[in-house]
């Protein structure tokens, strides 16, 4: 069991994804870039979620803002493409500091609330701004980088991205700040007292979110080709809230895992039925039912051994 | 005076809860507050902590006007408490409910990077030790007795290495046995470490055996203050409080 527990699950997940372009066709070249994105996207809401205990039901207003930035920047000012994915992910963080900074004076349900509206806000304004963001037709056409031509070339490009990422999310939640994070989520009211300024820590935690998913959102952008408002309407919010809560908001990896299952089963459902909604519904409905904690979560406690994680080897 | 209260009120929607409150303990000092349920002892904890603001009055601590600060300033300055319901971090193991207290103890919290397992852990260990729960340090919060898991609130107070400690009926919930086994822990550690302590209690045989001053209140105002047998004597207590108690 100890050593199912050491095992360095991240790296080897990386790897076998690695293989992908030698063992799969385009199509699952197609999957596996379009889950290594969201998998980005629900860790870093799972920052909030399953680490500070914030439900964000508006988090793909930075997933949109990242998507909007990165691409026009390069289609109208002829950024690099490196640069203009960062820049989406600052641009995501700086949105974030600022709807954030409102959003964590309510609590709760009122928060989740207002995260929505934010989020709906961004949507409005990608719709209706038509000289800028294309409004209802989005931004079509975004080029894709010279050096990522080839559907692998970008499946790499993109592990890489997302390796990095969820590295350096992983050192956040295993840090000082990560266990500042974890006394919010448990009991505001007594990490108050233990000394923790609880708005500063759930604002750098919306920020840090922001930024992720705007990067996500970057990547998406050209992946897709396009940048539509849909990228940040609520129900792109509601979706990452799905595979967070599918795979393990309890858990590292487990919104990466529900990215897999939601976007591998609405693949497999859809090919099959045009009912496919009905059928993915039925599918997660029983997923959720059986997997209480999430499939990561349910694996987690009753193959290797939970609650104790604390230090090894003393 | 290592806390100075002045005069402090609270009004709950036109309910005085606290009404024109004084009180002032020395350093090293164990005191009591005591009187009937309503009588705005938690209300007086919960001003002096920064949990609610007073609506008139002034707080000081340690010759620092800290009124109206809010509550995680009040803590960095030297204040801990305990609360009177269960107040933990259940789902962290009960070595890093007390952790968490020294990381932010320390000013360690806004480090994101170094690996937090390694940080601090001797002494949070020694802390789990002196509350008596060193065997325990694995066991998830929530998942203790309820013992327990006033000790473990004690050692995440303590994590803050305080010099004034509020607990706000250490004992509630408790048997005769624990509650005599928990105050004599109280009673060890506040010596060892000089702690300043205020504490609410209702079982007046701990009140009596532990507190040097002890002040009386009812319907938010203080009635009666003085040493444990000045109060005793005292017939508007003894009308209000302890009459009927006894």
């Amino acid at each position: 069991m100890a050593v199912m527990q050491r095992l360095p699950w991240g790296l080897l997940a990386l790897a076998a994804a690695g293989l992908l372009p030698f063992v799969g066709s385009r199509f699952y070249l197609y999957l596996g870039t379009d889950i290594a994105i969201m998998a980005l996207f629900a860790v870093s809401l799972n920052l909030l979620l399953g680490y500070t205990g914030l439900v964000s039901f508006g988090q793909a207003a930075y997933f949109g803002i990242g998507a909007y930035a990165c691409a026009l920047l390069m289609m109208q000012a002829s950024v690099p493409f490196i640069l203009s994915l960062l820049a989406g992910g600052l641009l995501a963080g700086a949105a974030a500091l600022l709807f954030g900074y409102f959003c964590i004076r309510l609590t709760q349900i009122y928060f989740a609330m207002l995260t929505l509206a934010f989020a709906q806000i961004v949507w409005a304004a990608a719709f209706k701004w038509n000289s800028l963001t294309g409004g209802d037709t989005g931004l079509t056409g975004v080029p894709f980088p010279a050096f990522l031509d080839s559907p692998a070339r970008f499946y790499y490009f993109t592990l890489g991205v997302v390796g990095i990422s969820l590295a350096f999310l992983r050192r956040v939640v295993g840090s000082p700040f990560g266990r500042m994070l974890m006394t919010i989520r448990e009991n505001p009211e007594r990490a108050e007292f233990i000394g923790v300024h609880v708005r500063w820590y759930e604002l750098a935690a919306f920020v840090l979110a922001g930024f992720f998913s705007g990067v996500a959102g970057g990547l998406f952008g050209i992946f897709n080709h396009s940048v539509f408002p849909d990228f940040s309407y609520w129900t792109k919010s509601a979706e990452v809230l799905i595979m967070t809560i599918l795979g393990g908001m309890y858990t590292f990896f487990g919104p990466a895992v529900g990215a897999g299952i939601l976007l591998f089963l609405n693949m497999l459902v859809t090919s099959y039925t045009e009912y496919w909604p009905l059928v993915l519904g039925v599918i997660l409905a029983a997923l959720l039912f059986l997997f209480p904690g999430g499939v990561l979560g349910f694996l987690e406690a009753h193959l290797l051994r939970r609650g104790h994680r604390e230090p090894r080897g003393t | 005076m290592v806390l100075e209260v002045r005069e402090v009120r609270k009004v709950f929607d036109g309910f005085l809860a606290v009404d024109g409150v004084n009180v002032t303990v020395a350093g090293g000092d164990i005191c009591a507050i005591i009187g009937p349920n309503g009588a705005g002892k938690t209300t007086l904890f919960n001003c002096i902590t920064g949990h609610l603001v007073p609506d008139g009055g002034v707080i000081r601590f340690k010759g620092h006007d800290i009124t109206g600060w809010p509550a995680h300033e009040i803590c960095r300055q030297g204040v801990a408490r305990s609360f009177q319901r269960i107040n933990i971090f259940p789902r962290l193991t009960v070595f890093e409910n007390v952790q968490a207290a020294v990381l932010s103890h320390r000013r360690r919290g806004r480090d994101l990077f170094t690996p937090v397992e390694r940080l601090y852990r001797e002494e949070t260990l020694a802390l789990l030790e002196q509350v008596g729960l060193a065997g325990e340090a694995e066991a998830v919060g929530g998942t203790l007795s309820y013992g327990y898991q006033k000790q473990l609130e004690l050692g995440i107070a303590l994590a803050s290495r305080p010099d004034l400690l509020l607990l706000d009926e250490p004992t509630a919930g408790m048997s005769g046995q624990e509650t005599r086994m928990t105050i004599a822990l109280i009673e060890r550690i506040a010596r060892e470490r000089r702690l300043t302590l205020l504490f609410t209690e209702h079982d007046m045989d701990v009140v009596f055996s532990i507190a040097q001053r002890i002040t009386v209140m009812h319907q938010g105002r203080i009635i009666a203050e003085g040493s444990p047998d000045e109060v005793r004597i005292d017939s508007e207590v003894r009308r209000v409080y302890l009459g009927k108690a006894k």
